[in-house]
């Protein structure tokens, strides 16, 4: 069990802006599970991405030692001859082909080019009993369920002659019963031989399965500890252990009345129907305070700010919103925006801009009959509005007649928070506002957000970044599995405290 | 551009020398882009009326260029919106046969009594469209069904049913000569003609037809004052643009730009006052276009149309309906193609099963050689009529050169081929 499989010696990794990788190291010794453990964002995913070819050879700077030989892979199909397979978190699969196309796709039994089935099918039927799946090889993945679904990408890998299997959140978005087959078949598959790297942040599953644990903390790995070494505070220290310093503005909170409140709100998924996502859901937000959610990925914060905002997400929705104490009808998101309501929406780029139109145009969007009369636009309001703006959060760009799709992500960002400001909405939900966007920036948009809670309106801010949560907020709720499972005010808050209700949460749900 | 920064001393008179030649160049550059498709449109008119030996100008010809194609161009107006909001109508060309079909049959075969007023059945018609517009749209808009399924599907419910209607194979006709005024009448002269030279008289006391020079002289005020507002808006909103320090083009381009549409848009009225005066079709697609240009560059509804064919997602998440915004897309794509059928009947005088098969691709090749994205978000209603204009004068020029029609469909398919690809190649560039 000595040899060594894998070494990554000093990886770095950049992106235009951005240091995601920097030195990073990892040892995985043959036949062991490595778990890589790290915040969101950390660079556990990019790491993985180096490994397996998806980033080029080249196109990072350092080496992979893989079996004894310097490895550079070219692409997927490189690592994948050498028996390296990665299972993403999202799963690839095509849900209208069946399971046995699915684990042969592009590596079918074929003689001049025409399947052979039986063959196909002989040998899915075997993967499949390795895995533990009692499901017909011809079934199609869109009728089996996402545990299943997750077998059947390991399957797929073993397929492949798998030598060393990396999972990325394999059980994020598992069940608990789901989870625990899986994690035992990881433990059955190393008595088989085979290595595994599991990326989690599932502390438990760390504990119970991980013979060795690496911690990666902003693109750096902080530290490896042996099996006997591991323990979550020692994990929890280690992936939040990060200096406070002045990468916040200054603020003196004026807090008033209580502006939003929600009561007991639950959300289903809107196509497992029976799956509750958001599992009654108390919140509050005063005037002039800035309010986190805090959470892991998956824990159904942006689930939650959605379905609030028009019902933008899910089916089933229960639950009462007050605005000033008056209940409001927030079943539309034109509604919603009448009574004051803004969602910043995570992801900018799918859901927040027309990329192929400027700025004035996506500005204006949310609030047309601001610069229009009887439908009509004003195009010198509409200008001298965009204008306005665009000075008032400092988007940097030629003219406000500049493509939203050549900008950068920090200016993006920027225009959406924009488009909601002069929306002049009395609640503005922002969802991961500093998501990929450079330091600089960062702090610009947390300046406007003091402005905004200074000028008296209730922002509640959802994160997964925790120092950002301690450093911009005045009170922080911790999501975790649909559910509130903490809340305190962020001048008691700490990164292993809210790591802690997570944790906590989490063994509650269990 | 970047004239706000200060360059040092030394360098200052370098950069002024370069900037000046540059700032025009790519000025050039980017509104050659825009104003190309009119150039191409010039460029093509200038080939045909040599090889015509002039018969493409000539005033009748013009106004039979203009009431063979303005149908096109009325329901391209309608698929332009379509486009750009990211769907495709297949249905039109259908749709503006059964109308056509349908206003036949109440104008000569059912006995309506007064309703068989021309007035009042192409009313009834332009509901019609509408309600058929909104029956395609709302499966749509709400149902998430393509639309190009859709409306592939009321291609052939709807050319079943003008066959139908017109009892198989036979056409209906004579239509009123009210009703074909909409499209082979002339607007009347109010002022009245000017004579600018008598014609000739010869010795038996008739007069030489074609001889002399006679204006009609409402149709050059319709001229003249289309013009000059043309002008003079452009010139305020490029005042606008000044004043708060945006404006690209230069001004010199800017004159050259008016001064050539001006001009030609003068010697085509001018010819057409040399005839008949303006045809009636002629001011009704005139009329839309203004209508169209102003709602999607004005009007917040044009806005939001763009909006959710850019991106849908963004758009609903800005508070826009977009299902009710994609029905009222169709439906305004069913009053246009049901106007279209109109034309259609108006001018052939008599309603017949084939009447507009297969104008849904030329109208679908207008909108997309006048720019239009198949992406959705991207299109203009000018650039549309251009592209109208296009196809138009290729049908009329080729078949005065006596081009086979077999071989003037290769040379469309090729021409949309070529703009399409111009227009990518250009972006890619950008």
């Amino acid at each position: 069990m000595a040899s060594t499989i894998l070494e990554m010696r000093d990886i770095t990794k950049t992106f235009p802006g951005v240091k995601a990788l920097s030195n990073v190291k990892l040892m995985v010794e043959e036949g062991e599970i490595h778990a890589v453990v790290g915040e969101n964002g950390a660079g556990k995913s990019t790491l993985m991405k180096v490994l397996s070819g998806v980033y080029p050879s080249g196109t990072y700077d350092g080496q992979i030692i893989y079996r004894g030989d310097e490895c550079h892979f070219k692409g997927i199909h490189d690592s994948e001859r050498k028996g390296i397979v990665i299972i993403h978190q999202e799963l690839a699969l095509v849900p209208m082909l069946s399971i046995a196309e699915n684990i042969f796709l592009g590596n079918e039994h074929a003689r001049y080019g025409v399947i052979d089935w039986n063959a196909n099918e002989t040998r899915t039927s075997a993967l499949l009993k390795k895995v533990g799946l009692k499901e017909d090889p011809n079934t199609l993945i869109t009728n089996i369920g996402v545990g299943k679904q997750q077998l059947v990408e390991i399957a797929k890998a073993l397929s492949k002659e798998v030598k060393l299997l990396i999972l990325d959140e394999p059980t994020a978005s598992l069940s608990e019963k789901d989870s625990q087959a899986l994690l035992d078949l990881l433990l059955e598959f190393k008595r088989q031989g085979i290595t595994s790297i599991l990326i989690s942040h599932k502390l438990n599953e760390v504990n119970r399965v991980a013979d060795k644990v690496t911690i990666i903390r902003d693109g750096r790995t902080i530290e490896t500890l042996a099996k006997k070494d591991i323990s979550e505070d020692r994990i929890i220290t280690s992936m939040v252990g990060r200096s406070l310093d002045d990468r916040y503005p200054p603020r003196e909170p004026k807090i008033g009345e209580t502006v939003l409140e929600v009561k007991n709100w639950s959300v289903y998924h809107p196509i497992h129907a029976e799956r509750q996502v958001i599992k009654g859901i108390n919140l509050n937000a005063r005037k002039g305070e800035v309010v986190g959610i805090a959470g892991l990925m998956g824990a159904g914060r942006t689930e939650f700010a959605m379905s609030l905002f028009g019902r933008s997400y899910g089916r089933r929705i229960t639950g009462e919103a007050f605005l000033n104490g008056k209940p409001i009808d927030v079943s539309s998101v034109s509604k919603a925006v009448e009574h004051g309501i803004a969602y910043v929406t995570e992801d900018r780029k799918t859901y927040g801009l027309n990329l192929i139109d400027h700025i004035k145009h996506n500005i204006t969007l949310a609030n047309l009959p601001g610069v229009s009369r009887h439908g009509v636009i004003d195009d010198l309001r509409e200008l001298s509005v965009a204008n306005d703006y665009r000075g008032r959060t400092n988007i940097r760009a030629s003219s406000v007649y500049q493509m939203t799709g050549n900008l950068s992500g920090g200016n993006q960002q920027k225009v959406v928070l924009s488009k909601w400001l002069f929306a002049n909405p009395e609640v503005l939900i922002l969802d991961e506002p500093t998501r990929g966007i450079d330091v600089g920036a960062k702090y610009e948009i947390y300046t406007i957000i003091a402005r905004l809670a200074s000028e008296g309106k209730a922002i509640i801010v959802i994160s997964s970044e925790m120092p950002e949560l301690l450093g911009i907020t005045d009170r922080i709720y911790v999501m975790n599995e649909g559910r509130i499972v903490g809340e305190m005010a962020a001048s008691d808050a700490s990164q292993e405290k809210i790591m802690r209700a997570i944790v906590r949460g989490e063994g509650k749900a269990s | 551009m970047s004239t706000e920064s200060a360059p040092g001393p030394q360098t200052g008179v370098a950069q002024d020398l370069q900037q000046g030649p540059r700032i025009a160049v790519s000025a050039l550059v980017t509104n050659l882009r825009e104003y190309g498709l009119v150039l191409a449109l010039i460029a093509i008119m200038v080939f045909f009326q040599f090889t015509t030996s002039g018969t493409l100008f000539k005033p009748v010809n013009l106004s039979n260029l203009v009431q063979q194609n303005s149908f096109i161009i009325v329901m391209a107006l309608g698929m332009l919106l379509v486009i750009v909001s990211g769907h495709i109508d297949l249905s039109v060309g259908s749709v503006a046969g059964f109308i056509g079909a349908l206003a036949a049959m109440m104008m000569v075969i059912w006995p309506l009594g007064p309703l068989s007023n021309p007035l009042v059945v192409s009313i009834i018609c332009l509901i019609v469209g509408g309600a058929i517009g909104a029956a395609q749209g709302y499966w749509i808009a709400y149902h998430r069904i393509p639309s190009f399924i859709v409306t592939l599907a009321g291609m052939l419910i709807f050319r079943g049913i003008c066959q139908a209607l017109l009892g198989g194979g036979s056409s209906v006709g004579p239509l009123p000569v009210g009703f074909k005024a909409l499209s082979s009448g002339f607007i009347p002269d109010l002022i009245g003609p000017l004579t600018l030279i008598p014609p000739t008289v010869n010795a038996a006391g008739k007069t030489i037809v074609g001889s002399g020079l006679t204006l009609h002289l409402t149709t050059i005020v319709i001229g003249l004052v289309a013009v000059l507002a043309y002008a003079y808006f452009g010139l305020r909103a490029r005042r606008t643009r000044e004043k708060h320090g945006y404006e690209a083009e230069p001004f010199s381009l800017f004159v050259v730009k008016t001064l050539v549409i001006s001009a030609l848009a003068l010697f085509l009225v001018y010819q057409f006052a040399t005839y008949r005066g303006l045809p009636i079709v002629l001011m009704v697609m005139g009329v839309l276009i203004a209508l169209f240009v102003f709602v999607t560059k004005r009007m917040t509804i044009g806005r939001r149309i763009y909006a959710m064919g850019g991106n849908a997602k963004a758009a609903q998440l800005s508070g826009i309906k977009t299902e009710r915004l994609t029905l009222m897309v169709f439906i305004n794509m069913g009053v246009l193609s049901a106007l279209g059928g109109l034309i259609i009947a108006a001018r052939l005088g008599q309603a017949v099963p084939a009447a507009g098969l297969g104008s849904e691709l030329d109208v679908i090749a207008a909108v997309f050689i006048g720019g239009a994205s198949a992406m959705g978000g991207v299109g203009q209603v000018i650039g549309a009529v251009v592209g109208g204009f296009i196809m138009g004068v290729m049908n009329n020029g080729m078949s005065i050169m006596g081009v086979n029609v077999d071989w003037q469909q290769v040379v469309k398919g090729l021409v949309l081929l070529g703009a399409v690809v111009f227009d990518v190649y250009n972006k890619n560039k950008a």
